[in-house]
This record gives C-alpha cells, sequence and structure tokens, in this order.
C-alpha cells in the first residue's frame, strides 16, 4: 500500500493548458501517474500531450465518472474558485500546488471542504509521491530520474518542506531502504492535510513501517504529533528534524508558516515535546538516513 | 505580513462605522502644530511606529499646548524609537478613560477559522492576560451575528463594534486587526484608541489602496535593495523571490572578511543551508530564496541584486540539494548574471537536482570567462561542504582582476548602445524582458540551433534562414515565451552574441558592481 496516491487513482489536472500545468501533466504521466484529462475554462476541445481538456471540473467528471484527485495549477489569485469548483463537482482529494494563496482564500477552501468531506494538500506544496507507483505535483521532476532517485518501501515521509521532502527521499533510498509515500504538507501557516492527519494515515498503512517527519518553526503541527504518540494512536517510530534553529523571532524564513510569533512555535519547544513522548529527533540533516536504518533494525521492523 | 500604521488602520475602522478619536497624523512638526490647535485642548503625539513597547519607549507622549505638540513632534520624527524609524505620528484628542477593553480578530490555524476574541481588562500587558480571553470560532464566509458575539462580550454595543472589526479583517483581508484599547470614556461613548492591523502578505494584489510598500516581514525598515526586489516579485506569480538583507552589526569587522551573498533555492533546503554557511564561517548578508520554479528572468534578477551589495566577498548558491527543477535553468540565470557583472568574487553554486550534470558542464564551460572562481557541485555533496569549500577560496582569494572575456555576455547599455547601430535584427517582448535576435552574426546552421534550443517551441526560420517568432508577439509577451534563457546560451555556445536577452531592473544601478 501507500497513501493519498497510486497507479490506479484518476487524476485530472486543472489549468493543464498553462506553461506549468502541461509540462507537470507531461511528467505525471511519464512517471505512471493516471492522469486522464484536464480542464481550462474556455479551452475546452483542446489537447494537451493526446490527453482532453474540458472547460469546466463538472464536464470532465461526467465524462470520465469518477475521479479520485485534482491537481491544481492554476495562478495564486485564481486557486481558490479552481479549488471550490472541484470539491462542489465531488473530487475528495485536491493538490493546491500554487504559492502565495491568500489565507482568507485558503480558510474558504477549507470550509467548502468540510462541506463536502474533501481533503486538500497544500497550498504551497511540490505534491505527493508513492515511488513506483505515481506522483501528484511537481516531486522529482523528470520521471526517468524520479524512478531513478526513488524507491518503494517501507518508510513514510512528510515535511513541511518541498526540497526536503525530496532530498530525504533520494538520501534514504541511497542507503538501499525504500519509501511507502512522501507527502509535502506545504509552508503555509493554514493549510489543507497537516502532519496529524497524515501521520494517522501512515499508521494505517500497512506499508509503512516508520515515519519521518521534517517540521520547521511556527505553528504546532509537530507539537499535535507528539500529542497522539502520548496518547499511543501512532505506534510506529518517528524520526524527525525540525528546520529554523537559528531563526530570530519575528522575521519570516520562506515559508509564512515558519514563523516565531508570541514565543510560541519555537525549535527548543518543539523538539523537546517530541523527545519527552520518545520521538527521536535528528539535529543534522545529513544524518536522517543512519537514524531511520538504525531505528527499523533496533525496533525489529523490516 | 505587513502591518498598516495605526492611523491608517484607525481610518479603516472609521470608514466601518467604530468610532475613533478626533486627531490626524503629521509628517513634519508644523502640521502637528496645526493639527493640535484644530483639536483644541491637551493631545496626545502617538509614533507611527510598529512595536509592542511603544509607550515604554517614549513613542506616546501627551501635550498640553500645540507648541508643545510641535516640539515633541520634531524630538520623535526622524528619531529610532523602539528600533524603528520614527517617519509620522499621530496627533490624537486626550480621552477621558473610564474602562478600557480589547478587542481581536485572528485566524486559529490549527481549527482554520477565523476567531474574534474580547477581554474585558484591556490595555497595556494583554498578552500576559490572553488566557482570560473569550474567544469565539466564526467562518469566514458568512459574518457571526450580534446574538453570537453578545455571547463572549455581554454587551450589545461591543458586540456591534467586534461584528464591525471582523468586516475591517475581511475588507482588509488582516491576518490580525486588534482595538487595544477598546475605551469607554467618561461621557459614555465606545473610542478605538489604538488600533493593529496585519495584512496578509499573499493578498497584496487585491489590497492595492492600502499603500502597503513592501508584502514582507522583515524585521527592520526596508532597504533599498528590498524595494527593488519586491518590485520584481509583486506581480510575477511565477515561482518566489524572498530576499531580505540581513542587517549586520558594522563593528563586527571580522565579519566584512567572510561576507557573502546567500542565494538559497526551495524554502527548507534554503533555511537548511543558511545553517551550513553560517557552521562554516560565511556571514550571510542576505537571505535569498528562488524557489517554486521560477522562471529563468526572476532567478537572475535576484543574483543581479545579490551582486549589488558592497563588499560581499563571495557567492553561495545552495538549495535542498536534490531539487526537482532543472538546475541547468538556474545555472543559466546565475552565470548570465556573473557574465554581466563580472564580479571579482568567488562563487560556489550546489546545483544538485534534475539536470546537474548539464548545469555543471554550463559552469565549468563559462567559469574562464570570470575573474574569479566560480564552482558548481551536485546532491552528492552536502551544504556543509560546498560552504567550507566557497570560505577556502575566499581565504585563497588575490584581488586579481581581469581576463580577457570572450563570449561575454553584454551590459544592458552595451546593448542598448548597439541596437542603434544594428539594423539588421529582429526584437520582441516577452512578460518582463526583451529579446533580440542579430542577424548579421548567423547563417543557416547558428539560426537553424538557436531555433531548434527553444523548449516552448516559439521560434521558426523565415524565408532567409533566420529566427522569427513562430506565434504572435503578444503571446510570446504574455507568457509563451517561458524566459528561460536557453537561446541566448545557443548563440552563446557557438561563442557568438547574436542573441541577446534584456531583463531590466528598475532602479538597480546598470553598471553596479563588486
Amino acid at each position: 500500500m501507500s497513501i493519498l496516491i497510486d497507479q490506479h487513482k484518476k487524476v485530472i489536472v486543472q489549468g493543464i493548458t498553462g506553461r506549468e500545468g502541461s509540462a507537470r501533466a507531461k511528467l505525471m504521466l511519464d512517471y505512471g501517474t493516471n492522469v486522464v484529462g484536464g480542464c481550462t475554462p474556455g479551452r475546452g476541445g483542446q489537447e494537451v500531450h493526446g490527453l482532453p481538456v474540458f472547460n469546466t471540473v463538472k464536464e470532465t467528471v461526467e465524462h470520465f465518472g469518477k475521479i479520485d484527485v485534482s491537481v491544481i495549477f492554476v495562478p495564486a489569485p485564481r486557486v481558490k474558485v479552481a479549488a471550490i469548483e472541484a470539491i462542489e463537482a465531488g473530487i475528495p482529494l485536491i493538490a493546491l500546488i500554487a504559492d502565495r494563496v491568500p489565507l482568507f482564500d485558503v480558510l474558504e477552501i477549507c470550509e467548502v471542504a468540510d462541506e463536502h468531506g474533501a481533503k486538500f494538500v497544500g497550498p504551497n506544496t511540490v505534491g505527493v509521491m508513492s515511488p513506483d507507483k505515481a506522483v501528484l505535483g511537481m516531486m522529482g521532476g523528470r520521471a526517468e530520474t524520479a524512478k531513478e532517485w526513488f524507491h518503494k518501501g517501507s518508510v513514510g515521509i512528510m515535511s513541511r518542506s518541498g526540497g526536503l521532502s525530496a532530498s530525504t527521499g533520494y538520501y534514504i533510498c541511497q542507503t538501499g531502504l525504500g519509501i511507502s509515500t512522501i507527502c509535502h504538507v506545504g509552508g503555509d501557516s493554514v493549510i489543507g492535510l497537516t502532519f496529524p492527519e497524515v501521520a494517522n494515515m501512515f499508521e494505517n498503512d500497512a506499508e509503512t513501517e516508520l515515519i519521518v517527519m521534517i517540521g520547521e518553526i511556527g505553528g504546532s503541527q509537530e507539537e499535535q504529533v507528539a500529542d497522539l504518540v502520548a496518547s499511543g494512536k501512532i505506534t510506529k517510530p518517528i524520526v524527525a528534524y525540525i528546520g529554523g534553529k537559528a531563526a530570530q523571532s519575528g522575521t519570516r524564513y520562506s515559508h509564512a508558516g515558519a514563523i516565531i510569533e508570541g514565543g510560541k512555535g519555537t525549535w527548543q519547544g518543539k523538539v523537546e515535546r517530541l523527545r519527552e513522548v520518545g520521538v527521536t529527533i535528528v539535529e543534522q540533516f545529513g544524518d536522517i538516513p543512519e537514524k531511520v536504518k538504525e531505528k527499523l533494525s533496533t525496533d525489529g521492523h523490516r | 505580513m505587513a502591518q498598516l500604521h495605526e492611523y491608517k488602520a484607525k481610518q479603516i475602522l472609521a470608514e466601518q462605522g467604530i468610532e475613533i478619536p478626533r486627531g490626524e497624523a503629521a509628517f513634519d512638526s508644523q502640521k502637528a502644530k496645526e493639527i493640535a490647535e484644530r483639536i483644541g485642548g491637551e493631545v496626545v503625539v502617538k509614533a507611527q511606529i510598529h512595536s509592542t513597547s511603544r509607550a515604554a519607549a517614549g513613542g506616546i507622549k501627551f501635550a498640553k499646548s500645540p507648541d508643545e505638540a510641535e516640539k515633541t513632534t520634531s524630538e520623535m520624527l526622524g528619531k529610532e524609537i523602539a528600533n524603528n524609524l520614527c517617519e509620522a505620528v499621530l496627533i490624537d484628542e486626550k480621552a477621558e478613560i473610564e474602562r478600557e477593553f480589547y478587542l481581536g480578530f485572528i485566524v486559529d490555524t490549527t481549527l482554520k477559522r477565523p476567531t474574534l476574541l474580547f477581554s474585558d481588562s484591556g490595555g497595556s500587558g494583554i498578552e500576559e492576560r490572553a488566557d482570560s480571553m473569550k474567544k469565539l470560532v466564526c467562518s469566514i464566509r458568512n459574518e457571526p451575528t450580534i446574538e453570537e458575539i453578545k455571547a463572549i462580550c455581554g454587551d450589545e454595543r461591543i458586540a456591534e463594534i467586534l461584528q464591525k472589526l471582523y468586516r475591517v479583517a475581511k475588507k482588509t483581508d488582516a491576518r490580525t486587526a486588534e482595538i487595544n484599547p477598546l475605551a469607554l470614556l467618561k461621557d459614555g461613548r465606545l473610542v478605538a484608541l489604538d488600533c493593529r492591523i496585519s495584512v496578509d502578505d499573499y493578498a497584496d494584489f487585491r489590497q492595492k489602496d492600502l499603500g502597503i510598500e513592501i508584502a514582507r516581514e522583515l524585521g527592520h525598515t526596508p532597504t533599498k535593495l528590498e524595494k527593488i526586489a519586491w518590485e520584481i516579485e509583486k506581480d510575477d506569480f511565477r515561482g518566489t523571490f524572498f530576499f531580505v538583507e540581513i542587517l549586520e552589526d558594522k563593528s563586527k569587522i571580522e565579519n566584512q572578511k567572510s561576507k557573502i551573498g546567500f542565494h538559497g533555492a526551495g524554502g527548507g533546503g534554503s533555511m537548511a543551508s543558511l545553517d551550513a554557511a553560517q557552521r562554516n564561517g560565511l556571514s550571510p548578508a542576505c537571505y535569498v530564496d528562488t524557489s517554486g520554479n521560477p522562471p529563468a528572468s526572476k532567478v537572475y534578477r535576484a543574483a543581479r541584486i545579490i551582486l549589488s551589495i558592497p563588499n560581499i566577498r563571495g557567492y553561495f548558491l545552495s538549495g535542498s540539494g536534490v531539487a526537482s527543477q532543472e538546475q541547468f535553468g538556474l545555472a543559466r540565470a546565475v552565470l548570465k548574471a556573473f557574465l554581466e557583472v563580472k564580479p571579482n568574487i568567488p562563487a560556489v553554486l550546489r546545483l544538485g537536482g534534475n539536470g546537474e550534470d548539464i548545469a555543471k558542464e554550463l559552469v565549468e564551460r563559462y567559469a574562464k570567462f570570470l575573474p574569479a572562481p566560480i564552482e558548481a557541485y551536485r546532491k552528492k555533496d552536502t551544504a556543509d561542504f560546498c560552504a567550507s569549500r566557497l570560505f577556502e577560496l575566499i581565504s585563497n582569494a588575490k584581488t586579481q582582476r581581469g581576463k580577457d572575456a570572450k563570449g561575454e555576455i553584454q551590459s544592458e547599455t552595451e546593448i542598448k548602445d548597439q541596437k542603434s547601430k544594428v539594423k539588421n535584427h529582429c526584437q520582441f517582448k516577452t512578460k518582463t524582458g526583451t529579446i533580440s535576435f542579430d542577424y548579421s552574426q548567423l547563417d543557416s546552421d547558428s539560426a537553424e540551433k538557436i531555433v531548434t534550443s527553444c523548449p516552448q517551441k516559439i521560434l521558426k526560420l523565415d524565408e532567409n534562414n533566420k529566427p522569427i517568432l513562430a506565434i504572435e508577439q503578444a503571446e510570446a509577451e504574455r507568457g509563451k515565451c517561458s524566459e528561460c534563457l536557453a537561446c541566448e546560451f545557443a548563440s552563446l555556445d557557438l561563442g557568438l552574441n547574436a542573441v541577446k536577452i534584456d531583463f531590466p531592473i528598475e532602479g538597480l544601478n546598470p553598471k553596479s558592481k563588486i
């Protein structure tokens, strides 16, 4: 198994005729994702990489029957309308790739998604990958390199950093281990799927034996995972790296969510809470693969 | 997030029907005196700075007469108050306060809902009493009713003001909006004495009226380069360019020796690389992040801005190490900037990820045209190794300048000079720049190589075997040309200067060199 995405899920791309949408649809197809079509208002009837293009999500769903996932490649100011369109058309999982989506737009998407029982990854996510199966978004880049870098296996990765998602995956696979799914939850302060939800999915996934969490300063997602561990809801071992040790309070470092406000969300606070519940903390990013290997052998998994 | 000045925030409250004291902003002391005269009686002079310790730092003072208001204003303007430059003051009538309340709008990032806050003990030090606040979790789509709000504040009039505050927040895309205090005056009126509104950076595009200078959390007053960088970023949604200068303690001479331009590519990886730089003795003069697959034009401009920071001794580019983006795009962008500026400083580019071999080879091919060493590394090379390598290069650097530069890219001014001379060329606009082909340098072979280099396939050969646009000019300008620099480097690879791409940077001195 794996979580969120595999080669059987039917995927569409919103904004498929755009610069990113078209390029990434091709890469997803090349990797093995079951991309069946896409939509762009006013471009219905065209084709992109041999895939049919529709005007609306509704038309796309009507044509194909059930759609499992929509990956949205439209500029930030238009993400809200696109996401709500997908949710209202009944698509249960959405990936929002764009960076700089206004906070209130994300809040609105959250409310609509809750009403419809839909989930979304992002915004500001490079996507989700289940190695050797399928990829959503832009993780891994070119298909042939992505196939070379990532292999399936028993490590589940969740990260607030896009680049570090892929790096963690690559360096872990270099040691001979493999990955069930890599999920980049996105770097914004309000996001759809959060660490606790993704951790629960990994907990329930038969293939995943260990969870790697790439967190960073700001917010409370890491602390919430610690709570799940403390209450016994997460039993699989977790290896965590928290970025932003040297960050100053009040200054933002790239990610909107990576900011310490009112003394909350500090590196120290997160690390202490996670250690308290028995999560393995890795201080130097490069040490992750070794720790993962060690944990998998001592914990008797694999 | 960008914080609005108090006077601006209060104007917005007033527009929604929340009562504020009579008052006006002043940018010079004469104006302050006039305002105080108009108000009459005792006034309060409030420095327009963003600080929670404003009163304690002397940023709020009472004045009994217009002359005193003038004097107090002249003492505040142009001064640093709580580490913030005071450029304006607000002159308000003095309020006779009976009681103080706190009213707030925040976004609960865990519940993912807007939330109204109320405390009946407002005023300074509210942060310490945060636990006593009453909360109402709301919807972003439907504003809360007076009845719902009354449940947390118990008073109809205050509930109305809270509802109006919710509207203010919605209207301004506020991540937080606070009235502290809302004062009950001796005459029974409820007046908002102070207000803080922080606007969502990402909503800048639809909040132009707020006059936000730069929608970034910088922790200091924006510098000239930060303003230039923001102009590039604000309306270009293709990827992200984040630029903040790390303003150093000028007394630390030691830092000067290892002061570098830091260029990250990818948020988390950038943060980790910044750590690595510092661990290895380098002192980053800026924190730059170009991520989210930006076009080469944006990365090029980022590099140009970094290279214009005075007195940097090296250039460190490092991202996550295993980037999904094609690294040769990044390499071309940085190389273009280096070939134009020809900085006499060493550079280490960690280009790990897709296309890393091509990227490395490209950097090595053009290194000979640059006065100082420039080295490229791949995903197997850690950020720490690359940072230590740059430190070594800086230590070894001799101030020798000037190899002969053939195949160099000309500076913008040189290009402009030539454009007037060369009639035999074709030119078209891209989203943020101009591409020119000089036909006199091209035969059919080289023309074909340039045409086929374009990944967007927007070029073709005309009947004379010269490159022309295969699409409408307007389409190229709308973004069909992805500004990837492939055609310019195809020409350079042939030893020609037949393709010239100009990506202007407003406000940056075209000749700025290190």
